[in-house]
């Protein structure tokens, strides 16, 4: 029949296909595949030998939830591990695209074949799976980014990105002219709703009429529900955009197109939007992913919870887009300054959530960081529904 | 829609693909690395096209030629799609592209409320009703619709008048992964203009879903489509406007209601249901 020819055509699509896949097993970093079939009986042994003798390579395990280059979250994290890695006597495995399973167990125990001693497991939901091969290899230190418990040998870290999208909504409460802003979020974790808190009472500070609506879209990266988002905020007046989604890329573009002012995430997003763009909370992990590893290789590391904020650097505010004008980034930066001071504390008392009541009392000084880390409610200002 | 309209035509010829969300990745992917390489979005439409015909049409080859088993074969196509265009998308996650523009027609598009959503879109999502028009005509009016329902019927049949059963299975199926592969196009060109690994996020799999609620009809399919997409759409917009809504309850909406549909039509979806489905046809055709 006439269509023969194609035939061939179509088997080698299936070998280029076997081959991409091929490739992209070893791309992911795990390329002892065939070496992993008994590993709970030697590798502890393997872990203590390279552990003990620090002047020896130490190798490092990375793992992402994404690509590293997601223009995010993964990205932000990705160049902590660069910083490691200039480290001398470092080596660094990573792995990416890592799902928040038990195979994320997996690819911790294979780094662990490979000599690892110390693994940055960098998604929230890597953190049970940490724990638990934690048990059984207790001569290697898992450091987990924005875990919310410890074990024996695994420890904390995250930043208060919240400190930075209060001062983002100094920018946003300024820029807009119908006093509407909308924030794009996942889920409703803590984390998120600490951070659209933060920029609707720092927006508030500065214009007293601002709102903020919030959008969740149920999806760490999800493109077209965040850009169809954005279109709906736009229909209803909103003019300024805040994100909490691993992949903000996609709405700062979709604000650009709309004409709306945007703040990003996790990295500085300011070439997609060259007239809308005002700033975003970043992070900066480098010092601190040297330090931890630092301390781990020199033994003095103790098992903790470390939370930084601006003043420690790992939390900064991105450059400002020209649509910042002068007299708002040096308000911004002297509110900076009484934060960084301790003069300013947002979460001070009287907080009053969305149905009016009280939740900080007046007077009250900003709780600690691990009990603001339990916030579930949205504050006055914020409109939209958190949903269970 | 356009995936969905595809899956109509594919399972018209009596093959069910279940990688349908492959082809839209697919489709979705090739776009969006021709539109970045050259600046065309127009270009990238038509990539989308091929790509997804391509793919589509592994999924024939398999099925029709080697009579394969349909369910594994297309989800081995949709796992393929995502590894794929994981690896060949990678270095486009950060390229920015020329996305598709949106037209307004003048005059409706500024009416009150409903005139931005209905009047204010890209090519792609205007096409799409008079496409749906043209394939209900095609698959109910025309001869050829005759000879694609016959071969959904009974391929035996088909092939004992003299048609040709594999031919109008192969194109059928590799037409209907071109939609999907233009549904994927309209993502990564219009709506998101951006890719991400998994860019679709599950939408080729609610195609597969409409197909069934829309008993094998093109129109049909395409107030399904216009129904889910809207549920998507309602619930983003009425949080957009303060009220709340659970996100996760109106996603699992059109399955919701496919269960429904399967409930209420069991009989009349019967008739509907393209008796070939159920089996592989081995003839020389």
């Amino acid at each position: 029949m006439g269509i023969l020819p194609l035939h061939a055509g179509r088997w080698l699509l299936c070998l280029a296909t076997v081959l991409a896949i091929g490739l992209l097993a070893v791309a992911c970093g795990s390329d002892d595949e065939s070496e992993t079939t008994d590993g709970a009986a030697t590798s502890p042994a393997a872990g203590s030998a390279s552990g003990a003798a620090s002047a020896k390579t130490t190798v490092i395990g990375f793992l992402y939830v994404g690509a590293v280059d997601d223009g995010g979250y993964n990205q932000a994290a990705y160049q902590g591990q660069l910083a490691v890695e200039k480290l001398p006597n470092v080596k660094a495995i990573k792995a990416e695209n890592v799902p928040e399973s038990a195979e994320a167990e997996r690819v911790m125990e294979q780094m662990i074949q490979q000599g690892a001693t110390i693994i940055f497991p960098t998604s929230f939901g890597h953190l049970d799976p940490a724990i638990k091969v934690g048990e059984k290899y207790p001569n290697v230190t898992f450091l987990h980014q924005g875990g919310l418990k410890t074990a024996k040998n695994v420890g904390t870290y995250f930043g208060a990105s919240w400190e930075a999208n209060y001062l983002a909504g100094i920018a946003a409460g300024k820029a807009t002219k119908s006093n509407k802003l909308g924030y794009v979020v996942a889920f409703p974790i803590s984390q998120t709703l600490l951070n659209i808190n933060a920029f609707e009472l720092g927006a508030k500070s500065v214009n007293a009429a601002a709102t903020t609506t919030v959008v969740f879209t149920a999806n760490w990266c999800d493109p077209a529900k965040i850009s169809e988002s954005v279109k709906n905020l736009k229909a209803q007046g909103v003019d300024v955009l805040n994100q909490h989604q691993d992949c903000p890329g996609a709405g700062i573009q979709a604000a650009e197109k709309a004409g709306m002012f945007s703040v990003g995430y996790h990295v500085d997003g300011s070439k997609l939007a060259p007239n809308g763009w005002l700033t975003a909370a970043t992070w900066d992990w480098a010092k601190l992913f040297v330090d931890l590893v630092n301390q781990v290789r020199g033994g003095t590391y103790k098992v903790s919870q470390v939370r930084l904020s601006m003043a420690d650097g790992a939390v900064k505010l991105a450059p400002f887009g020209k649509a910042v004008p002068k007299d708002v980034r040096d308000q911004i930066a002297a509110t900076q300054a009484k934060l960084l001071s301790g003069q300013l504390q947002i979460f001070a008392g009287p907080i009053k959530d969305q149905s009016g009541a009280e939740r900080i009392a007046a007077g009250a000084k900003q709780p600690e960081v691990t009990s603001l880390e339990q916030m579930n409610y949205l504050v006055e200002g914020v409109i939209g529904k958190i949903p269970n | 829609m356009y995936a969905s309209l595809g899956e109509v035509i594919a399972q018209r010829a009596g093959i069910t693909n279940l990688g349908v969300e492959g082809c839209m990745l697919a489709g979705a992917c090739a776009a969006y690395i021709v539109a970045a390489e050259t600046g065309s979005p127009y270009l990238g439409i038509i990539a989308a096209f091929a790509a997804g015909g391509l793919f589509a049409m592994l999924h024939a080859f398999l099925v029709v030629t080697r009579g394969a088993n349909q369910l594994a074969s297309g989800l081995a196509l949709m796992f393929l799609g995502l590894g794929m265009t994981a690896f060949f998308g990678r270095p486009y996650v950060k390229v920015q592209i020329t996305p598709l523009r949106d037209y307004a027609i003048p005059g409706l598009s500024d009416l009150p409320y409903l005139g931005s959503v209905l009047f204010h879109h890209d090519v792609l999502t205007y096409a799409v009703f008079p496409l749906a028009g043209l394939l209900w005509w095609f698959v109910f009016r025309s001869r050829w619709g005759v000879m694609l329902r016959a071969v959904g019927e009974s391929t035996e049949s088909a092939f004992a008048v003299g048609l040709h059963p594999a031919r109008i299975q192969y194109a059928a199926v590799t037409f209907g992964g071109a939609l999907a592969g233009l549904g994927g196009a309209q993502i990564s060109l219009a709506y998101a203009a951006t890719w991400v690994e998994n860019l679709t996020q599950g939408r080729g799999f609610i195609a597969v879903a409409l197909v069934i609620f829309a008993m094998w009809n093109p129109l049909r399919a395409m107030v399904g489509a216009l129904l889910f997409g809207g549920a998507v759409a309602l619930q983003l917009q009425l949080q957009a406007r303060g009220v709340g809504v659970s996100p996760l309850l109106l996603d699992m909406t059109p399955y919701l209601l496919t269960i429904v549909v399967l409930l209420v039509w069991a009989q009349r979806g019967r008739d509907a249901f393209p008796a070939g489905l159920t089996k592989v046809f081995r003839g020389t055709g």
